[in-house]
């Protein structure tokens, strides 16, 4: 039950609210589609917990995708050893976990406390702070904390290959059944927050604006339907 | 050569009389809206004083427009990968406070409140905590009429470049009025420092717009604009900006900033210009050669080679024929009396200002005969300095702007001999090789500044909407229905539905 229920169904049901949703959202909601900011009401504590919560979540973002995404055969044919990898994973997944946890709780404090901020909060605005802070602290809990007191935990052997193996349509899903608990509620929760992203402020992380660099510094639209020879 | 047509703008500070009606109908017809209160895409300032936001000329701190670095024109605020590194906040953009906390008052307090006792009052109520606020202290227009004196004008970024000590006895004492809208730059840095390219310039009128589609509320234009003239709106979370009322000007009517005028201090007109030299113009050495380098890339639109150009590429005739009777094309480039507003920002700003006359400050013992002689050095004496105006207006060129003023003080000589004489032949001369004008210029220019009517002020060709598809359907319809919150969902904190 568990592994079909939690393991299957519950991770395909919510990368397809991630998807249709997310489309919805775009095409048919789009001027909701911002980064709702809320620099303009106060500039305090921002750049603290904006600047390291965010450089924390892209750090966060790379290590899982050397931890889960990434093989370990990969690993094992480049000469680098179990050891070789906790060691970076313990210490650079750390630094970055504490960096998203210390800007979500300033953010979070910066919510209640500013009046203009805490009044122009939504439940969706704390629901995605709470909610990525359960999932962060969890995760940096069981790097820092987890791995090096209880069991040096590896993952690459399970949630790796069961994460991969959605992709492509044939979960492994056998494999979760051993991993403990503290990991599966992470994934769990995880999963609950990639179906919350398109009805919440997170959409924003898709728009990121790479083209940017690339492109010309002024921009010449002619209105829809503008007909230029008309005389 | 690559012609376009712009709209522009002159505004007459001359005959600016600080009214408001500009700011207020504008408010009514474009931010009467949650998430706007506190945006004016028109203001009207009184300097000196510290503007709206405060100290919006202060470029050290808000890091508006373009900068020379080794020869090559960047944003001050940093080019694209600074401003992608710097995505998740923005260290140079004005908050709330520096424009100021919108209240509205408790008004319905005076209906329910029960009689005896004090007079009741209606408490001031902010309009963005839904809180009473005891003592506004900032609000739209706080230092109007240097209100504020001696603890305002010193603030004024203007004020503290000046060499000499502006003397605030009251005799001494200068103001102007400094009316504000976006400037619709030939080289726009709001749009160059928009990550999403959401702002846009629109090819066939120049007017800059922001596509709310693409905004994704990174907020980089609003203090990218040095004129800080695009805002955030806290509700919908996007950039909103003055769009030169383009639903009207396509109508061939003027902006409502302009139509509802009181001094009639507003012309509107098309003027050509080639938009292959815009980049070197804005990229010349010395701040103060950018006004000559503006003026270079407008085109003459009575040229026979120029009309077939643009002609070729799009622009049809009724619009080279505007350009021809533009008002904005003699005062600005023919006559050269209007100036734009801080060129030193590189942006080609397009909304030029007429400098204003002042009196003067010594006493004149012979007015009644002040003639040819005695005008020239009272352009000196004026009690607005000519090095305040050109620090407004001509990135510091005094000459600039006593040329202009010159032209003006000779304009009112040669008119007032025209009525009441005592402007003999030698004297009349000697007037206009000192102010470098005509007296056939001098004619047209007073016709122009004094008697203009309507079309004359406003030369609008329509946007030729008579081509689009789907006319029918588009026949009443309004092009910001997305925008303004639908009836009924009012976000106000103290009345958003469902909460209450």
């Amino acid at each position: 039950m568990e592994e079909l229920f939690w393991w299957i169904i519950f991770p395909y049901v919510c990368g397809t609210i991630l998807i249709v949703a997310s489309f919805y959202r775009f095409v048919f909601r789009g001027k909701s589609w911002t980064a709702p900011s809320t620099e303009i009401f106060g500039k305090k504590w921002l750049r603290m917990a904006s600047v390291v919560f965010h450089y924390g979540i892209i750090f966060a973002f790379i290590g899982h995708v050397m931890g889960v995404l990434i093989p370990i055969e990969v690993y094992e044919s480049m000469g680098i050893d179990e050891h070789t990898y906790h060691l970076f994973a313990i210490a650079g997944g750390g630094v970055a976990g504490l960096m998203v946890v210390f800007g979500l709780v300033v953010m979070l404090i910066r919510k209640f406390s500013l009046p203009r901020v805490r009044v122009h909060t939504s439940f969706g605005d704390y629901f995605a702070i709470v909610l990525l802070l359960l999932v962060a602290g969890l995760g940096t809990y069981m790097t820092l904390i987890y791995n090096t007191t209880v069991v040096s935990y590896e993952y690459r052997f399970t949630i790796g290959p069961w994460f991969r193996s959605l992709f492509t349509f044939n979960p492994l899903s056998q494999l979760m059944l051993g991993v403990p608990t503290l990991f599966k509620v992470h994934v769990i929760l995880a999963f609950v927050l990639f179906a919350a992203i398109p009805f919440t402020r997170l959409v924003h992380m898709f728009s990121f604006p790479l083209r940017y660099p690339t492109r010309a510094p002024q921009q010449y639209r002619s209105r829809d339907g503008y007909n230029k020879n008309s005389r | 050569m690559r012609i376009k047509a712009q709209v522009a703008m002159v505004m007459h500070l001359d005959k600016c009389i600080g009214c408001h009606t500009c700011s207020v109908t504008c408010k009514n017809v474009w931010t009467n809206r949650p998430g706007m209160e506190y945006v004016w895409y028109n203001n009207v300032e009184t300097r000196p004083g510290l503007g709206y936001p405060k100290q919006w000329e202060n470029t050290d701190r808000y890091k508006g427009g373009w900068v020379l670095r080794k020869g090559k024109l960047q944003l001050r605020a940093g080019g694209p990968v600074a401003k992608l590194a710097n995505i998740f906040y923005n260290p140079h953009m004005a908050e709330l406070d520096d424009f100021y906390e919108p209240w509205t008052y408790d008004f319905e307090h005076l209906h329910w409140r029960e009689k005896g006792g004090s007079l009741p009052v209606a408490r001031p109520k902010s309009m963005i905590t839904g809180e009473f606020i005891d003592q506004p202290e900032w609000g739209s227009n706080w230092d109007d009429d240097i209100a504020g004196g001696s603890e305002v004008v010193p603030l004024d970024p203007n004020v503290q470049k000046l060499q000499e000590h502006i003397a605030m006895e009251y005799e001494k004492t200068f103001m102007m009025y400094l009316p504000r809208i976006c400037e619709h730059c030939l080289n726009p840095s709001c749009v160059a420092s928009c990550p999403t390219g959401a702002l846009y310039k629109r090819d066939e009128d120049g007017i800059v717009l922001v596509d709310h589609d693409a905004c994704r509320g990174w907020r980089f234009c609003q203090n990218g604009c040095p004129y800080h003239k695009v805002y955030y709106n806290w509700n919908t979370h996007k950039a909103e900006k003055c769009n030169f009322c383009y639903p009207r000007t396509e109508a061939g009517l003027p902006t409502i900033c302009s139509e509802t005028c009181v001094g009639r201090i507003r012309y509107i007109g098309v003027v050509l210009y080639d938009a292959d030299k815009v980049k070197a113009a804005a990229s010349v050495e010395d701040p103060k050669e950018l006004y000559e380098a503006q003026l270079s890339v407008f085109l003459d639109p009575f040229d026979p080679e120029v009309i077939e150009k643009a002609q070729e590429q799009g622009i049809n005739h009724s619009w080279i024929q505007s350009a021809q009777d533009s008002p904005i094309y003699k005062m600005a480039m023919k006559w050269k009396i209007a100036l734009p507003l801080h060129p030193e920002y590189r942006t080609l700003p397009m909304v030029w200002y007429v400098p204003p006359l002042s009196p003067i400050m010594n006493h004149i013992t012979n007015e009644h005969e002040l003639s040819a002689d005695g005008y020239i050095p009272a352009v000196d004496q004026m009690r607005i300095p000519l090095e305040y105006l050109a620090s407004i207006l001509a990135a510091d060129d005094t000459k600039v702007i006593r040329k202009v003023l010159l032209k003006m003080a000779a304009m009112r000589v040669y008119m007032r001999s025209k009525t009441v004489g005592g402007l003999d032949k030698t004297k009349l001369d000697k007037l206009l090789k000192e102010a470098d004008t005509t007296a056939e210029e001098l004619e047209e220019m007073a016709r122009l500044l004094a008697v203009a009517k309507y079309n004359e002020r406003f030369v609008i060709p329509t946007g030729r909407r008579e081509m689009d598809e789907d006319l029918h359907y588009k026949t009443g319809a309004c092009s910001i229905e997305d925008l303004a919150p639908p009836e009924g969902m009012v976000t106000y904190p103290f009345g958003r539905s469902g909460t209450e």
